[in-house]
């Protein structure tokens, strides 16, 4: 149904699954041909087939996880499989690159072995795996002689027994602003992904409940006190009852052990755009580019943004930078074609101005330059700009315990991209 | 494996005490260490060295020579070890099939073995050896795993059903395994459910009209309460399940549909597209007026946005599913256009998807914006991209139609810009426009004009053509243009040079005055001087349409043009319908059914979307699209297949945008242009020769008003070759040739004499001549040539007279003879005017041909085709002739007439009288079918001679009666 085989190389093979034996482990010496025509022709594809082979892949970092197949798969299911697969040995290594994969050769191939059988995901949960894959092989015959029921219960991400002296669970609520600005201006798009992370230190098998402070709630609840917010779209861990939640907005769940990302959701409302890049960018052909820009901070006086990061696009025949700024510092990043502003903390309400100049070759690069969008980053603690708020945590466990939440609030950019004319 | 020992030699993994020191011991000669190793007493080094087999193996090295020590290990009670020992079976197992047996006594034990994970190991690993011979030992350990107490052997032994099915089906069913696997649909624990769903649904996919999973209301319940437990991936199988049943009814289906939208709110990408699935397809047998058809509406477009969120990978496959889903259903997603503006850091093919989805999406309500976005893009710097832009301005403007002069103003700016290839797209796109908008925005005809030496690309050259022709009346030096691409015919793609033959054909029927001579030109290079057999074709249809009736031919070629529709590249329906139920599978991806790409898959029954079922039923009525999603009534846009078809190859339409063609126009005119061109298309299927004949008729018969004479002619030449219908090309008996008579006499030539006659030998038709110089001095440079002539015939090369002609000195000359010369009809048909020229004077003679020498060697007919043609034929072209005096039978008649590639095709008796049936083609590939009627003791045959050109009858009958008497 999903993958008849998984292998993880670079120019070579280094590591090889073949899960169901229909697909010839030779086909995969088509892979990199086929790869590196599209790259000539600079049209990648995630999926390229040779035959009646399909090759589903992608990269990390240097590698290239690639998925096999002869049938109609559900594509959808190989990547998030491989991206699972990615998330799994990067929590057990670290990093996955090629050392890792040969220090562990042995490791990798039990993982592959319970993360997929006859090309059907199993246990991908890396918590769980840890509890009876391990590194240390000689380990193994003492402890692990039996099966976690964790591996096949219906509470698949949390094993029992877990103790803590202290009981409490850390709650961050993270929100990124994407935003699409056109050169002239105007706001082509802009939303904002939040997540809310949990950091669980609970014993035993706790019941959680969120509450947020969301419309659709109150609209059902019909107890609408002060502000609340509209969320586009959510989407849960694996952990929470989504019928529940369908049908009465209750988020409800028994947390992994640790950290998890609990949930996410999109946002559409129109925001202002926190910080708003006005530039100016003049270029006299054959001599200068000269740069100028101003940043806005367009929220309240009481926050701050702290390490806020302008990155102007700069062209690549570039030289000799000059800076002239009224707060924080310019530098000129070659390798990336860009001149990085930076100030480390930019309250609310204030208007900065940084100017750029370069000198240019009397001889014009006559190569086609693409028009790299300025991009900014910069992350405001205390502060979500949709206003969403956590308004209870309550945490229940048949031992009675009582345990604290910690709420943490930060916005941050996302994809914030701001279309320049130059 | 070579890159094996590269990694081996390239690489050293060293000195870290890691498993990669396992890669350093892999020499040669080490697989001799390696065996001892592996019988060592030592539990620790044994473990070590089957490390470094399998280390081996990674890296491709084949250490099949150690299967029986690394059997050996499998008794062991070290799981790491016998994890190892197993990974090294399923590898090797199938190489080595007779060991194989050797490791089932151990697989039964470890199935019985107290630790779960061992009894899962044994059934897992089991699955995966690929031998057949120990397949059937292995099932009394599986039917004990499927009942295992511990859930994780029984998911394990869930899949190792499925895994033996794929060796040994009919061991499976046999086994009643099967059985066993429903049964687990109705397990306590939902992983099992899972995977036992999934190993039904794989086998159930080779077996696609057995009702395995045997889906009932029951069934799908106990699925809908696992969904809720299992885990992510367990879902996946669930839905994906679901997916291919029919509820009932539409209560049914929405009581489904209520318990797969909670998917939607799931982190994992794949959980949203199968639970997208299953609604989609679900929703179908939804009553539109129903509250809760709107509801879900509502439900799906938030989770598909948010699916843009996800790796780009995940996105481009949402990409290409939404493509589909705003197709079906345009309403989900009509609001979302902004989410589709491309980001400078997606990758191509994300860029590429977003673009398509932004015109399907695009509306009046949007127009302005996505026109920005798209000018934006136009001027990127990725060539595909920007190209794809600008395909997309052109498309909005046909699309949306209060647009559409914004778009052409934009076009323009970009025309400013003199980027080739955005130049050479602004020019494809606009010729849609104009298309789509007649008579509405010629006037940047001019702009277009001034950038046509910069076209390069054979689509815009195309283009830019189909405007001059179209436009030709008004723009002044149309003649000059299209002349100018004149030039370079043969370079040309046949894109171009159809395009050019009809705007020039075009150009001539608006303006027939001036541009005589380029349109005998065009249809010269096209019929005479082209390989192409669609490019002849056209040319011989447009020739003998203006041959015939210039009136017809106005009508067809300048008839008005169905306009193009907005439905650019649309999926047909019942396509579209297959694919939405893939969603989520390569087949969404590729938007191709699986059939087309899975090996196999042919016989196997496409998936439909159900039928509308319940009070839905036949009472939508067109405003329930308002009340449900707030959108207009959806139009079902009707497709009609790509154009290609005669008719519409003659409307010129084979430049025909990125769409698909409209209904069907049904001026009369067009009518009857198509009538009577379907009516050549059906002589070509009848007769073998399309077109040839009837034009030669056509030219022989009426004098033609429009073309000059000449024009009527080398027709048929290539398409007589073209449906070669592989006559005998052997000649068993010689071809009859004339004696050599005086063609010239000295007296009318100063002194030169010239006799001669005509032979075909091998195919090739010969003037031999014999050259006399009855002069007093010597003659020398000769030459010779051809006045036009019925059939073509021309020199095929210089008269050969190498050495100086002196008094009384005779030569003997063969000049080879082409049919590809200027032809023009003489009469008689077979005259043929030659001049001869030498040091002293140009001589002037006629002389006649025996046409039997233009007969070529694949002239005989299928009987089938024969007998068609015959009856096609009007009798009105039919011609009897007596030979008299011949005394030959009717086989030795045949013989003969054979030798001179008149073939005979049937023998009937009847009453003592033999018809002969025969058939002959002429080097232009007019046909010429024959009745020859011998009675035994009789002198006198009787010929009918049948040909669509009646006029050649009289000098086949000439061939016919020397053939025979000599």
């Amino acid at each position: 149904k999903s993958c008849q085989a998984l292998m993880i190389f670079l120019h070579l093979v280094l590591i090889c699954r073949n899960y169901k034996g229909d697909v010839d482990m030779a086909e995969i010496d088509h892979f990199l041909p086929l790869l590196m025509t599209q790259e000539e022709e600079g049209l990648t594809c995630p999926i390229m087939s040779h035959g009646n082979v399909h090759f589903l892949w992608i990269k990390h970092t240097n590698l290239y996880l690639v998925a096999t197949t002869n049938k109609n798969s559900n594509a959808s299911l190989v990547y998030a499989f491989l991206y699972k697969v990615v998330e799994v040995f990067t929590e057990y290594f670290t990093e996955l690159e090629e050392e890792s994969i040969q220090d562990n050769f042995v490791v990798v191939y039990e993982l592959l072995d319970e993360l997929m059988d006859f090309g059907f995901p199993q246990t991908t949960d890396s918590k769980i795996l840890q509890e009876y894959i391990t590194q240390e092989g000689t380990k193994l015959e003492v402890a692990k002689t039996k099966v976690p029921t964790t591996v096949t219960n219906a509470v698949s991400w949390r094993s029992e027994g877990i103790k803590y002296k202290k009981n409490e669970v850390f709650i961050d609520v993270i929100e990124s602003i994407n935003l699409l600005v056109n050169a002239n201006g105007s706001v082509m798009s802009s939303d904002i992904v939040g997540t809310v992370k949990l950091k669980t230190m609970l014993s035993g098998m706790p019941e959680l409940r969120l509450g947020l402070n969301d419309r659709a709630l109150f609209a059902l609840t019909g107890r609408d006190k002060g502000k609340t917010v509209t969320m586009e779209d959510v989407k849960f861990h694996q952990c929470v009852r989504l019928s529940r939640f369908e049908s009465d907005r209750t988020i409800s769940f028994i947390p992994p052990d640790g950290e998890s990302e609990l949930m996410s959701y999109r946002i559409n409302t129109h925001v202002k755009p926190l910080i708003w890049i006005e530039s100016v960018i003049e270029k006299f052909s054959h001599s200068r580019v000269e740069i100028m820009v101003k940043a806005k901070g367009q929220f309240k006086k009481q926050s701050v943004a702290n390490n806020v990061e302008v990155r102007v696009p700069v062209p690549s025949d570039a030289d000799s930078p000059k800076f002239k700024t009224s707060t924080g510092h310019a530098k000129y990043v070659p390798e990336k074609n860009l001149a990085v502003w930076t100030i480390k903390s930019f309250p609310g309400g204030k208007e900065f101005l940084m100017r750029a100049s370069f000198g240019l070759p009397s001889v014009e690069n006559d190569e086609m330059e693409g028009k790299p969008p300025i991009t900014v980053n910069f992350e405001i603690p205390y502060f979500t700009v949709s206003g969403i708020q956590v308004r209870y945590m309550k945490i229940i466990e048949k031992s009675g315990y009582q345990a604290l939440p910690w709420v943490r609030y930060i916005t941050q950019s996302g994809d914030y991209q701001l279309r320049s004319n130059f | 494996m070579e890159w094996a020992n590269q990694l081996c030699e390239n690489r050293q993994f060293g000195s870290k005490m890691t498993d990669s020191k396992y890669f350093t011991t892999t020499k040669k000669g080490e697989i001799f260490e390696l065996k001892a190793e592996l019988n060592s007493d030592k539990k620790e080094k044994k473990k070590e060295a089957v490390k470094k087999v399998i280390a081996s193996m990674t890296v491709g090295k084949d250490v099949s020579a150690l299967f029986p020590d690394v059997v050996n290990c499998m008794q062991t009670d070290n799981l790491e070890l016998k994890k190892l020992v197993y990974l090294y079976l399923m590898n090797y197992a199938k190489s080595q099939p007779d060991m194989a047996i050797m490791a089932v006594n151990t697989f039964v034990k470890d199935c019985e073995d107290p630790n779960p994970l061992i009894r899962a190991l044994a059934v897992r690993t089991m699955g995966c050896i690929r031998v057949d011979k120990i397949t059937e030992y292995l099932c009394e350990p599986l039917r004990k795993c499927l009942k295992d107490e511990d859930p994780y052997v029984r998911k394990t032994a869930a899949v190792c059903v499925a895994k033996l099915h794929d060796i040994n089906a009919q061991l499976v069913e046999d086994q009643g395994f099967l059985d066993t696997l429903k049964d687990l649909i109705s397990d306590s624990n939902p992983m099992v459910v899972a995977n036992a769903v999934a190993a039904l649904s794989e086998i159930a996919e080779s077996h696609p009209n057995s009702n395995l999973l045997d889906l009932n209301p029951q069934s799908i319940n106990k699925l809908l309460t696992a969904l809720n437990e299992c885990t992510e991936w367990g879902q996946i199988f669930i839905l994906d399940c679901l997916a291919n049943y029919t509820p009932r009814d539409d209560r049914e289906s929405q009581s489904i549909c209520e318990r797969v939208t909670p998917r939607l709110s799931h982190a994992n990408s794949a959980v949203v597209l199968s639970a997208v699935k299953v609604l989609m397809k679900f929703m179908e047998m939804l009553p539109k007026d129903l509250d809760y058809y709107g509801t879900l509406l509502k439900k799906l477009a938030p989770p598909l946005v948010t699916l843009l969120s996800a790796e780009p990978e995940l996105q481009y496959v949402a990409l290409r599913n939404i493509n589909l889903i705003v197709q079906k259903r345009p309403e989900i997603l009509k609001h979302e256009m902004k989410v589709f503006f491309v980001k400078y850091n997606d990758p191509i093919y994300v860029k590429l998807e977003k673009l398509d989805i932004m015109i399907r999406l695009a509306s009046q309500a949007n127009i302005a914006q996505v026109l920005a976005e798209l000018k934006e893009y136009a001027t990127e710097v990725d060539v595909d991209f920007v190209r794809k832009a600008v395909r997309a301005i052109g498309r909005c403007a046909i699309k949306v139609e209060q647009s559409a002069e914004r778009c052409v103003s934009t076009l323009l700016d970009l025309i400013q810009t003199k980027v080739n290839y955005v130049v050479q797209e602004a020019i494809v796109v606009i010729k849609d426009i104009f298309r789509k908008y007649p008579n509405k925005y010629e006037s940047v005809i001019a702009t277009l004009c001034e950038n046509l030496d910069s076209l390069d690309e054979p689509e815009a050259r195309a283009a830019m053509i189909w405007i001059v022709g179209e436009y030709a009346e008004r723009i002044d030096n149309a003649d000059e243009l299209l002349e100018s691409f004149l030039e370079g015919f043969h370079d040309e793609s046949t894109q171009v040079q159809l395009q050019l033959l009809t705007a020039i054909v075009k150009l001539f029927l608006k303006k027939p005055t001036e541009t005589q001579e380029l349109v005998q030109q065009v249809l010269s290079l096209a019929t005479q001087d082209s390989d192409n057999p669609d490019l002849r074709d056209r040319g011989y249809i447009y020739w003998r349409l203006l041959s015939t009736d210039p009136v017809a031919a106005k009508e067809v070629v300048l008839a008005e043009k169905p306009l193009i529709s907005e439905e650019t590249d649309l999926i047909e329906p019942t396509l579209l319908e297959e694919l939405i139920c893939h969603i989520g599978t390569l087949a969404s991806v590729y938007h191709k059914p699986p059939s087309a790409f899975v090996e196999g898959s042919r016989g196997v029954m496409h998936k439909r979307l159900p039928a509308r079922t319940g009070s839905g039923e036949g009472t939508e009525c067109p405003d329930v699209g308002n009340a449900a999603g707030g959108s207009a009534p959806e139009a079902a846009p009707s497709i009609i297949p790509s154009q290609g078809d005669l008719l519409g190859d003659l409307l010129n339409l084979d430049l025909a945008p990125p769409t698909t063609t409209g209904p069907t126009p049904s001026t009369s005119g067009m009518q009857m242009g198509g009538m009577d061109l379907l009516g050549g298309g059906l002589d070509s299927l009848l007769g073998g020769d399309i077109g040839g004949s009837p034009a030669m008729g056509a030219g022989f018969g009426a004098a033609p008003t429009v073309m000059p004479a000449s024009l009527n002619a080398p027709v048929g030449g290539g398409l007589g070759d073209l449906f070669d219908l592989g006559g005998g090309v052997g000649m068993p008996m010689g071809a009859y040739i004339p004696p050599k008579t005086v063609w010239l006499p000295a007296m009318k030539a100063k002194g030169l004499e010239i006799s001669g006659t005509f032979a075909r030998r091998a195919g090739v038709i010969q003037m031999e001549l014999v050259l006399t110089n009855k002069a007093m001095s010597v003659m020398t440079d000769f030459a010779i040539q051809f006045n036009r002539n019925s059939f073509g015939l021309a020199p095929a090369g210089p008269l050969q007279v190498l050495t100086p002609l002196g008094p009384n000195q005779t030569i003997e000359v063969s000049l080879p003879l082409s049919t590809v010369g200027p032809v023009m009809k003489m009469d008689p048909l077979n005259n043929l005017q030659v001049a001869v020229k030498n040091n002293i004077d140009v001589f002037y003679f006629s002389c006649q041909y025996p046409i039997s020498m233009l007969f070529v060697e694949d002239g005989k007919m299928e009987r089938q085709v024969f007998l068609a043609t015959w009856k096609d034929i009007p009798n009105d072209n039919e011609s009897q002739f007596q030979i008299q005096d011949c005394h030959l039978n009717s086989e030795a008649a045949s013989n003969k007439l054979q030798g001179s590639n008149i073939f005979t095709i049937a023998k009937r008796t009847v009453e003592g009288q033999d018809m002969l049936y025969m058939s002959i083609k002429l080097s232009n590939g007019i046909w010429v079918l024959a009745e020859l009627k011998v009675q035994a003791g009789n002198p006198n045959y009787t010929i009918s001679l049948k040909c669509r050109a009646p006029e050649v009858s009289q000098c086949v009958f000439q061939c016919y009666e020397a053939v025979l008497k000599n």
